[in-house]
């Protein structure tokens, strides 16, 4: 974990330092304003995964002498297919699709996404689909 | 150091179910399998290729000779953009982070899928509505949208440019937008939480690094233009007036906030390749990649400062801070020198075999370092301003992307046998390669020359002008070579199905996706080696050099320092 961590919080902190640099160079707003968003978008995660780095043993993904028994136990749950995805897909198709030729395609737009967003989650509970 | 486990500790894994699930187009539409939606993704680029490909040939033959009525000049509008939109967004993204990535990242890691496999399914479905939203633009009153890939305001206000197609060029990028959202997500959080034990950060191939960073890199730039298209969608029709100077707008915003995506999707779409790259050159060079962290650095470096060279693109609007964006933008050619140097040195003495991929990969540095030396001219504010919106800017870039869509082949020859089981012929890939080659330098050269010759680009009639004629005839031969070059891809395809059976390691590969069988089973891994190095495959087969590690090719270190 804390190598992950440190790549992000590099990152943003290379951004920190070059939207201060841009700034107080060109005071130009708009741009100054997306680089700071990308700095806090380095630093939430990664100051995260940082706190968590120093509460935890690390993982056998981070232990260089790891064998694969450590690794034994359930890893999490894959489903192997799910109709769920191609409707919430076919509900935003249908909402985008309203932006151009008429609000009332949002009617099967959102139809579907909710019906998927229920389904889909309806089908996580029961441990994946089988 | 080179055991292996039996095979039901690794299946214990994870819950192993579905070896029997649906096949056939249900397959397609529910399958939540990381390789069969990166095949999905494979397949639906490849269309977009052929469609952009189409446009390309097109506008060139359009532009052959002057004065030339082919086509209209309200299509010639709607084809260059739509050249550029399927190029971009349909094709070369999607190819780089949806198709490749897809099947190849879990593998190399030893995940037994994506982090999010329904999500990754998701995924492919708003790209497909998104293309097709795109691309139904033709079909509807008006026409496609005809701005140009880059949409400026105040063009693409709804009076300058009413019509469906234009909102249908949002939508589709909308969903497509989200598309790769969801993709960085899922990548990110596959290659910090499904590695396998003894897969630490330094341990992993350098393909998986370069797909972490395209991963950060969606994330940081995509809801840049996700926002930018409802800001844009709500001037055309809500009233609005963030883009356009009448409602005290500032039109320069959009250009502003489509480069900050811009730029960085460039490297969305050259890191990858980059990473396909690396990973053939070593296994063809038969050696460990050379300056593996310090390939890993410079990734990191250039996706850094991606983030900072946007304006770039905009020197000539006389707003932007020009020795900032140039100085940011001449940075970049360090850490892509860096890389160019340890492409060599992984070749250096190695025993170079010229596969097809091997070509593929060989075209691109040369093809790239074109792209990338005209690249650093037009970093120069004083040469920019002079070559900015003539045909030397359109052939910087097609140095770049043809140089990315050889890799990208070459990544195809490289992987296509792991996803499907089976070769591909050489003799045709090498036909293929060298008219994709050659044809990109004498469709790319004429175009340098026509642009410091002044021609401008996006103009669909040009006056008999004697110093452009000849040099438009030979873009147009090597449009051509280009386009034969993908109809001999296609064919090969037919001509090799299911011809020559890979096997499950072809090319003595050095990472994990050629320790599992090809295709690989659902969940990848029946058994898995110790993971000691970057190159755990190798090391499997060759135990008498397995610590050879790091680019010092036949010093064998006894014992590796820890990494993590
Ligand atoms: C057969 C290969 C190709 C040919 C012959 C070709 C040809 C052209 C030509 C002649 C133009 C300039 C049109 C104009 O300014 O009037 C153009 C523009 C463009 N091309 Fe290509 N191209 C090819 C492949 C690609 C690829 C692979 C990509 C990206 C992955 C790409 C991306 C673009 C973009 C973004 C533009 C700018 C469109 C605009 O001005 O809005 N092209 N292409
Ligand atoms: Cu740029």
């Amino acid at each position: 974990m804390r190598n992950e961590a440190k790549l992000l919080l590099s990152l943003g902190s290379f951004f920190g330092l070059m939207v201060a640099v841009y700034w107080f160079w060109s005071h130009e707003n708009a741009g100054s304003v997306m680089m700071f968003c990308g700095m806090l978008l380095c630093f939430l995660p990664g100051s995260y995964y940082y706190f968590w780095s120093r509460r935890m043993k690390p993982r056998a993904e981070d232990d260089p002498n790891a064998t694969q028994a450590s690794g034994a136990g359930i890893v999490g749950t894959f489903p192997g297919t799910s109709i769920w995805p191609f409707t919430l897909g076919m509900g935003a198709f249908f909402v985008v699709l309203a932006l151009v030729f008429g609000i009332w395609l949002l009617i099967p737009g959102l139809g579907l996404a909710f019906w998927a967003i229920i389904g889909g989650t309806a089908e996580g509970r029961r441990g994946g689909p089988h | 150091m080179t055991d292996v486990l039996d095979p039901p500790s690794v299946a214990e894994r994870h819950e192993h179910h579905e070896e029997h699930g649906p096949t056939g187009i249900l397959k397609w539409l529910t399958s939540t399998d990381h390789k069969v939606i990166g095949m999905s993704y494979t397949v639906t680029s490849i269309v977009m290729l052929v469609i952009g490909g189409a446009f390309a040939e097109l506008i060139r033959a359009q532009l052959t000779t002057p004065n030339n009525n082919l086509v209209s000049l309200a299509q010639y509008n709607e084809l260059f953009t739509m050249h550029g939109s399927v190029m971009i967004y349909l094709f070369m993204g999607p190819f780089a982070f949806g198709a490749l990535a897809n099947v190849i990242v879990p593998i190399q890691i030893g995940a037994p899928d994506m982090a999010f496999p329904r999500l990754n399914a998701l995924s492919y479905w708003l790209y497909l509505t998104g293309a097709i939203t795109m691309l139904s633009g033709f079909f509807v009153a008006g026409g496609a949208a005809n701005f140009g890939w880059v949409a400026y305001a105040p063009l693409s206000n709804s009076v300058n440019t009413p019509g469906a197609g234009a909102d249908l060029w949002i939508g589709g990028l909308l969903l497509t937008g989200f598309s790769a959202i969801f993709t960085g997500v899922n990548i990110t959080a596959t290659i910090f939480y499904l590695r396998a034990p003894g897969m630490t950060m330094f341990r992993m191939p350098i393909f998986t690094w370069n797909m972490l960073i395209t991963a950060i890199l969606i994330l940081l730039a995509f809801p840049v233009l996700t926002a930018g298209l409802i800001m844009l969608y709500c001037d055309r029709h809500f009233g609005t007036h963030i883009f356009s100077v009448a409602g005290g707008g500032v039109p320069v915003l959009w250009q502003n906030i489509f480069w900050f995506w811009g730029h960085p999707e460039v490297y969305i779409l050259a890191l990858p390749v980059f990473g396909m790259v690396t990973e053939i050159i070593a296994v063809f060079s038969r050696k460990p990649v050379f300056g593996y962290k310090g390939m890993i650095f410079a990734t990191i470096t250039i996706g850094a400062l991606s983030l900072g060279v946007w304006a770039h693109h905009m020197f000539t609007t006389g707003t932007v801070l020009l020795p900032f964006f140039s100085i940011m933008s001449l940075l970049i050619a360090v850490p892509t020198g860096i890389k160019m140097f340890n492409w060599i040195g992984t070749m250096w003495r190695g025993e170079v075999w010229f596969s097809t991929a091997m070509l593929m990969a060989l075209g691109f540095l040369f093809t790239f370092l074109i792209g990338g030396l005209t690249g650093i001219y037009l970093a120069s504010p004083p040469l920019d301003f002079f070559t900015h919106d003539t045909y030397f800017v359109v052939a910087h870039f097609h140095s770049v992307v043809m140089a990315l869509m050889m890799g990208g082949m070459g990544a195809l020859y490289y992987w296509g046998p792991k996803m499907t089981g089976y070769l591909l012929n050489e003799k045709i890939g090498k036909a293929q390669f060298w008219l994709l080659f050659i044809g990109t330098q004498v469709f790319t050269f004429p175009m340098y020359l026509l642009g410091l010759k002044g021609m401008p680009r996006r103009i669909g009639i040009y006056p008999n002008h004697p110093a452009w004629q000849n040099l438009n005839d030979w873009a147009t031969v090597g449009a051509i070579m280009i386009g034969l070059s993908s109809v001999c891809f296609l064919v090969n395809i037919m001509y090799s199905w299911k011809k020559y059976p890979a096997g499950d390691n072809p090319w003595d590969g050095h990472t994990l996706e050629w320790f599992t069988t090809s295709p690989p089973p659902h969940h990848n891994f029946y058994r898995l080696p110790q993971i000691r190095s970057e190159r755990p495959t190798w090391d499997y087969n060759h135990p008498g050099h397995s610590a050879a590690a790091h680019g010092h090719a036949g010093e064998v270190l006894i014992e590796k320092e820890p990494v993590s």
